[in-house]
């Protein structure tokens, strides 16, 4: 995807990392975008009002709350249409319910949560990282889903189009975590050529409508899902369901039903998992980061390696399902490992629960509204 | 009588297992045939057509009928059926909710359904009740009665489905008892077929969780109250106050035939790509 | 100093009131550097809830290599349009880092080195209160050896909106002529970075 050959189309841009997901967004195809101001995501869905209406079949609504936004984006997809929303915090909250109900009914979408400081209103324009754990098990109930972030404008472009992909394959909503830093710098970055992109979209039934099964237990656990309205009328609900759709309680097919929906995501684990190492091979030390932190990190590696330190860095962009097969590699390689995250220890808690006595996990937190800096991860690294 | 069963029976899915979740005297299912006939008497193609529920006993009645299906979230049906529609304007949409689900938790996206004029259909059951969960006092309950988060009565005011809809802008705005059914035939086929946001409200009766508790001996008392008092709304209006109170004003109480929110999208994204070309 | 200079992690600050411009100027600046010199950029920014008044202030990161770190960590360049402003960030400047000033805003600097232009009467002399921030960005244009003047015109144009381009061009050169005739050895100072 980060087609770095030189190809006529590309072009290069000076922008905010919200504006970059737009970008990604486009190239993946979305025509559809329902959402509700807040800062630090609004920057996406003013783009987005303006860029939506002057494509083909483009669609942007401003809806009266967060909850009616994904209400609208779950709609749109049932519809056919590759959609999206961008929230913060707050409306983040509000949009659980819609996010258990894009599960249930395996609708795809994509959802960017531009990550402020909290609880609550918290600090508006402040960065934070504190809600991994709420992406992963915010909505109520057993479910999976897929958790993406990214750390700098480029890899904004580059995950939303990777969040567009995972959701119409695996008919699961994604949710993309970006924080305050990385949705208010701005880069230079690279669109690609679309020729050269690769852009999943969700497959359409091929049998006649009367043998159509919208929820039918495949070899990949995923059905093919047609629009509404093209001659497959099948019933989608909130409640758990058989095959057809039709609301079910019987224990046999509640289990086969909760079951494929973790399957379908836990089979593809290795096409999900996407991990970033740098300068790992050697390292007797290692630094798990992700989003804005792993740019401090890296400059901390960096000095770290100049003092001579085997220092490398594990930088995730899958949050979940977690990778722990490379961070259990890197728990096996280094004596000890450094989690720097801007919350009280959301990931830390995934490591050291691969961890297993394996190494020494060792964790920097900043709650403060400011960015971990890459002195602080140094000055933490040389202590041990 | 037989050939307007058979003529449902065209319309029910025979591959969900019947019987339905109604209680006997339920009037859910009287507006569900005056749907299926308005469809029919407009000849509206099953694949066109979009049935969206929220949650509660009016939820369920997507499930028995052959159209696209949707049963949503409790009062956001409107939210998703917005998303359908732009997304897909060819679709005739309807949306069908009870009385918690369109006043009470999704009052919010019922006002700004109305003043978008997103073109829907939206029925509202309306029995003042919460059924489905046991007889809990909603935001139609009428003043003074009783349920079982309202044991001694209800303190509060009850809201007006038809008359706050209307004010929020839509173009249609109905309402008919179930005692009504070939005026409620007529309301349901015009907000099939005129543009923007259509409401028709309904009246409907739930002895099992209401009329128990409300001095109802038994359903066919709740019938009958509805035929007795159900006043067009043209009568209504020179009635005194106080006798206002007990009666149900029925009948069209706006009609306007302004263009529909995706009407006007489409226009714009016209008038834009016309000027880029 | 060559024109191509290579960099390594040249941090700026632009600082001032919400309403000033500040953000808008951190824009230009970066998007002048990263397409049109071809240098790394990152640029970030820190606001408070209000639109007009409070405090302000974009930082650019430039380097001739990737950066990773997006924000500063100690500054080369601190560009102050107001009291405040100066005050607050002074100490972040680093030992032989440059001070530039609006001296109509400023009454008193930290000390007595610093490039100091009346950058907001300027602006008003010329007619439009509003474009400080480009006169501020014509100043800079002259001060740093590595930017040139024609790219950042260039940047400036894409970015503003048509109706405002001619006035913001007038602001852009007096700002730029300003500095030149007040510091004209100004570029030679910067020994390095």
């Amino acid at each position: 995807m980060a087609n770095k050959t030189k190809k006529k189309k590309q072009t290069e841009i000076f922008a905010l990392g919200n504006e970059a997901v737009v970008e990604g967004a486009l190239l993946a195809g979305c025509d559809f975008f329902a959402g509700y101001p807040i800062t630090p995501s609004t920057e996406i869905a003013e783009e987005m009002a303006r860029r939506l209406p002057c494509l083909e079949r483009g669609v942007f609504i401003q809806m009266e709350d967060e909850i009616a936004s994904l209400g609208a984006v779950i709609g749109a997809s049932l519809a056919g249409r590759k959609a999206m929303t961008a929230t913060s915090g707050p409306g983040f909250s509000l949009m659980q319910e819609h996010i258990g109900y894009a599960c249930i009914t395996e609708t795809p979408l994509v959802l960017v949560n531009v990550m402020r400081a909290g609880p609550s209103t918290g600090m508006p324009t402040s960065p934070a990282q504190a809600d991994v754990q709420q992406a992963r098990w915010g909505t109520h109930g057993d479910h999976p889903i897929v958790v993406l972030s990214a750390g700098d404008v480029q890899e904004c472009l580059e995950m939303t189009v990777t969040a567009f992909n995972f959701a119409e394959k695996y008919r699961t909503p994604v949710i993309l975590l970006l924080d305050e830093v990385t949705a208010h710098t701005r880069e230079k970055i690279t669109i690609p050529d679309p020729e050269g992109l690769y852009i999943y979209s969700r497959l359409l039934p091929s049998m006649p409508p009367e043998w159509y099964m919208p929820f039918e237990d495949n070899m990949r656990g995923v059905s093919a899902m047609p629009p509404l309205g093209s001659g497959y009328r099948y019933h989608v609900t909130g409640l758990t369901h058989d095959d057809h759709g039709y609301p079910t309680s019987k224990p046999k097919e509640v289990e086969s039903f909760i079951n494929r929906l973790f399957r379908k995501i836990d089979q593809f684990f290795y096409d999900i998992q996407i991990v970033d190492e740098i300068q790992c091979g050697d390292a007797d030390t290692c630094i798990i980061a992700y989003g804005c932190v792993g740019r401090s990190a890296e400059l901390a590696v960096q000095m770290a390696r100049e003092r001579g330190e085997k220092v490398g860095l594990l930088k995730l962009k899958t949050l979940f399902p977690f990778p722990r097969p490379v961070v259990e590699k890197m728990l096996r390689q280094c004596s000890s490992v450094l989690v720097p995250e801007m919350n009280m220890g959301q990931i830390s808690r995934e490591v050291k629960r691969v961890n297993n006595g394996l190494s020494k996990v060792n964790t920097l937190n900043r709650i403060d509204g400011q960015i971990i800096t890459p002195g602080e991860i140094l000055k933490k690294l040389l202590k041990g | 009588m037989a050939k307007v069963t058979q003529l449902i029976h065209n319309y029910l899915r025979h591959t969900k297992k019947f019987p339905h979740v109604f209680c006997p005297g339920c009037g859910h299912g009287i507006v569900l045939g005056s749907l299926i006939r308005s469809v029919h008497a407009q000849g509206i193609p099953k694949d066109d057509i979009v049935l969206v529920a929220g949650i509660g006993c009016s939820g369920r009645i997507p499930v028995y009928v052959d159209f696209n299906t949707v049963h949503t979230t409790h009062g956001r049906a409107l939210t998703f059926a917005t998303g359908i529609k732009l997304a897909n304007p060819k679709l005739k949409v309807i949306v069908i909710m009870g009385d918690g689900d369109a006043m009470s938790i999704g009052g919010n996206h019922l006002m700004h359904s109305a003043r978008r004029n997103i073109g829907l259909t939206a029925l509202v059951l309306n029995n003042h009740i919460y059924g489905m969960t046991g007889g809990q006092s909603s935001s139609t309950t009428p003043f003074g009665c009783y349920s079982t988060t309202t044991p001694f009565g209800q303190m509060e005011k009850e809201f007006d489905i038809a008359e706050i809809t209307k004010a929020c802008g839509a173009n249609f705005v109905a309402r008919a008892t179930v005692m009504q059914a070939n005026l409620m035939d007529r309301l349901i086929s015009t907000a099939l077929i005129n543009p923007g946001f259509n409401l028709v409200e309904v009246i409907t009766p739930c002895h099992t969780q209401f009329g128990r508790k409300n001095k109802y001996k038994t359903t066919v008392d709740m019938y009958k109250w509805l035929k007795k008092n159900a006043t067009p709304i043209e009568k209504y209006v020179d009635m005194p106050p106080e006798k206002k109170k007990e009666v149900v004003s029925t009948g069209v109480f706006s009609h306007k035939d302004c263009a529909g929110l995706e009407e006007r999208y489409a226009q714009m994204r016209q008038n834009l790509n016309g000027g880029a070309a | 100093m060559s024109k191509d200079m290579p960099l390594n992690r040249f941090e700026i600050r632009l600082s001032g009131l919400g309403g000033q411009g500040i953000i808008t100027l951190g824009k230009i600046m970066g998007q002048a550097l990263a397409l049109d010199h071809g240098y790394y950029v990152t640029q970030t920014q820190s606001y408070g809830p209000e639109a007009r008044g409070g405090a302000s202030r974009s930082d650019l990161v430039i380097s001739s290599s990737p950066i990773s770190y997006p924000k500063t960590i100690s500054l080369d360049l601190l560009v102050a349009l107001s009291q405040e402003a100066c005050n607050k960030f002074f100490t972040n400047l680093k030992a032989g880092g440059f001070l530039v000033v609006d001296t109509s805003m400023v009454a008193q600097t930290p000390t007595n080195i610093f490039l100091g232009l009346p950058l907001t009467d300027m602006a008003r002399k010329i007619g439009l209160v509003q474009t400080a921030n480009i006169v501020t960005l014509g100043a800079l244009t002259h001060f740093l050896p590595f930017m040139r003047a024609a790219s950042v015109r260039k940047s400036l144009k894409s970015i503003l909106p048509s109706k405002i381009i001619d006035i913001n061009i007038k602001a852009f050169n007096a700002g730029f002529n300003a500095a030149k005739k007040e510091y004209p050895d100004a570029p030679e100072k910067w020994t390095s970075s």
